[in-house]
């Protein structure tokens, strides 16, 4: 039942959580070896930034406009062509169905 | 429970158009009664679904034919031809009809909560009902013209309640874009079966699949309802009435919305498999399948990474999301005609595509409500002005997170199971198209990162301090659908092969669903 088998694999989820958990202990067994010396809430847990004023934690939080802004920059020409058509406007969306339409029955009729 | 059996096919469109049609007189006596008895009639829809299903996975296709005094009478005596209205439900309508009842519970329960304050509350729950009206009967139909007038029942239902939320104007916008454009699509329908109808004179669909000639009019007939059900579920490049839609429809309607594209991309399978399947060149009309499921995962992922609204940024996760069904389904297609690379690996494609549907319905649905969730509570979809929401919204960021994980392919989600199928399948095929697969998938990933990140991660907000988690039966709504989503991922064998693999044979065997209404034909 939790065994999907197709063709040339198989998919066992139960094996997988299995695993799951076992490396989640060993994990953990990791962790619980490390130091447990530090003093929580003093600067040992403080951020540093190699010793620059670290602003409010409220105004270190990235808006999402900032998130993967490299990619977007990279790709600026390919989103300036993506924009183009989506120009929110009902009229445009219609033009598409008929170009759309039209090609598809001329493909059709061609290849038929 | 004999007679619920055999009349399950018509009561399961009957009972919740009966809800439809008294809601706004029961609302007279109150809001409770009113959510009581909605909520009776579709666990009562859902239980009849159930029967259903049962008899059609014993028993195999089942035919009714409304007023047959025999609902398996296809055909009259002394006629030659199916005349009367029939639904004819086979493994891939009853596939569809679970997925569809599974949504619609969920958005219902959802939405109790979410439009307790709102006006029209009669209204919109009518309108809900005909919409799972509309979508069930799309799905079980067996002749074209009734497939036109559930597609506009649905259409109309859809475009109600998108602009249901009158006060907001880019709603009332969604709502204008989303008739105009179903109309339109139910136009070019309407034209196709005039074609169909001129030429042979038939509606059923076995009917018509039994005479089909593939004359030029068939190919046009063909291009119209092909293209018209693509616009609906909303495949790249007509695809961009979608965010403008799902992004402004109130919660628990979008997953609706959304599972009603879905409803069409069935149409579409329908019409190229059992419609026309075996009339024309199968790889031709597969590889534009493909090519259109490749460009909506391809151009759907990349505009939803780019976006800050949340709901638009879902809306184009949905469109990529479809592409992978388009793709799965497209490679059985293509190799339809080929017995060898159908046993080798183009079932097996199906078989993904179509697992791909239900499991998308429940984590896409799942992730639509954790979105109106914030929404309801911050009243903003700009995930620019959102952080640190996880801090009070607990359970929301707990659904949210099993549905990003499930819709970026992690294993052991059901995603991954689905998405695997078709990676494998789909690379025996062709290499290059699985690949692409897989780097939609990446992005996919790293697009639900944005939004985790964005919303729920960070320093509690000051202008958030007060924010508070959901009311119950909108955490009910999401639980019923993260509860699915566990089911599925951890039985995957058992979903496959008990509902998956039934619809996919469903629409391989062309032959038995014109012989279930036209067995009798001399």
């Amino acid at each position: 039942m939790s065994v999907l088998t197709y063709g040339y694999a198989v998919w066992s989820p139960i094996v997988w959580l299995v695993v799951l958990v076992v490396l989640g202990l060993i994990v953990l067994y990791v962790r619980s070896r490390g130091q447990k010396r530090y003093k929580k809430g003093t600067a040992q847990t403080d951020v540093f930034i190699s010793g620059v004023q670290v602003p409010p934690a409220e105004q270190r939080h990235v808006p999402a406009h900032n998130i993967y802004w490299g990619f977007f920059e990279a790709l600026q020409g390919f989103y300036d062509t993506m924009m183009r058509p989506h120009t929110g406007i009902i009229n445009d969306y219609i033009l598409w169905l008929v170009a759309i339409v039209t090609l598809t029955v001329v493909v059709l009729v061609m290849t038929g | 429970m004999e007679f619920l059996t055999v009349h399950s096919p018509a009561l399961v469109v009957a009972v919740p158009l009966l809800a439809a049609f008294i809601t706004p007189l029961i609302s007279r006596i109150g809001n409770k009664f009113r959510d009581t008895v909605n909520v009776t009639f579709l666990s009562f829809a859902a239980f009849l679904m159930a029967v259903l299903a049962v008899d059609i996975y014993t028993s195999g296709t089942r035919i009714y034919t409304f007023g047959a005094t025999v609902p398996e009478l296809a055909i009259p005596e002394h006629y030659m031809v199916p005349v009367r209205i029939i639904f004819q439900v086979d493994g891939i309508s009853i596939f569809m009809g679970l997925t569809t009842t599974v949504v619609a519970l969920a958005a219902l329960v959802y939405s109790l909560q979410f439009v307790k304050d709102e006006t029209g509350q009669d209204r919109f729950y009518s309108l809900f009902m005909i919409l799972y009206v509309g979508m069930v009967g799309l799905e079980f139909t067996g002749d074209m013209f009734n497939m036109f007038v559930f597609l506009e029942i649905l259409s109309i239902a859809g475009a109600g309640l998108a602009s249901y939320r009158v006060n907001l104007a880019d709603a009332v916008e969604g709502g204008f874009k989303y008739i105009v454009i179903s109309a339109i699509s139910a136009l070019l329908v309407l034209f196709a079966i005039g074609i169909l109808y001129g030429e042979y004179n038939l509606l059923s669909i076995a009917a018509l699949a039994h005479n089909m000639q593939f004359t030029t009019l068939d190919m046009i007939a063909l291009a119209l309802l092909g293209i018209a059900f693509v616009m609906k579920l909303a495949g790249v490049p007509l695809h961009m009435w979608a965010p403008d839609t799902y992004a402004v429809a109130p919660a628990g309607i979008t997953p609706m919305i959304y599972t009603s594209s879905a409803a069409s991309m069935y149409a579409l399978y329908r019409i190229t498999f059992t419609l026309y399947g075996g009339h024309f060149d199968t790889t031709a009309i597969g590889w534009i399948v493909i090519i259109l499921g490749v460009l909506s995962m391809f151009i759907g992922v990349m505009m939803a990474i780019h976006q800050t609204d949340i709901k638009r940024l879902m809306a184009y996760h949905a469109i990529s999301q479809s592409g992978y069904m388009l793709l799965g389904v497209g490679v059985g297609l293509a190799v339809l005609t080929d017995p060898v690379a159908l046993a080798a690996y183009g079932r097996d494609a199906m078989n993904g595509g179509i697992f791909h549907i239900i499991n998308n319905a429940l984590y896409k649905g799942m992730l639509f409500l954790t979105a109106e969730a914030i929404f309801f509570r911050i009243g903003t979809r700009d995930l620019n002005r959102m952080g640190g929401l996880g801090h009070n919204m607990k359970w929301t960021t707990i659904f949210f997170i099993i549905g990003a994980l499930a819709i970026s392919g992690i294993p052991p989600f059901n995603g991954f199971a689905s998405k695997l199928l078709i990676y494998e399948s789909v690379f025996r095929f062709n290499p290059l198209l699985s690949v692409i697969a897989m780097f939609v998938s990446l992005v996919t990933l790293a697009s639900f990162t944005k939004v985790f990140y964005s919303a729920f991660t960070g320093p509690e907000m000051s202008a958030y301090k007060e924010v508070r988690e959901v009311p119950k039966s909108m955490l009910i709504g999401m639980g019923v659908m993260a509860a699915a989503i566990i089911f599925f991922s951890i039985f995957p064998g058992l979903v496959v092969n008990t509902i998956v693999a039934p619809a996919t044979n469903a629409l391989i065997d062309q032959a038995s669903y014109i012989n279930g209404v036209m067995g009798a034909v001399p």
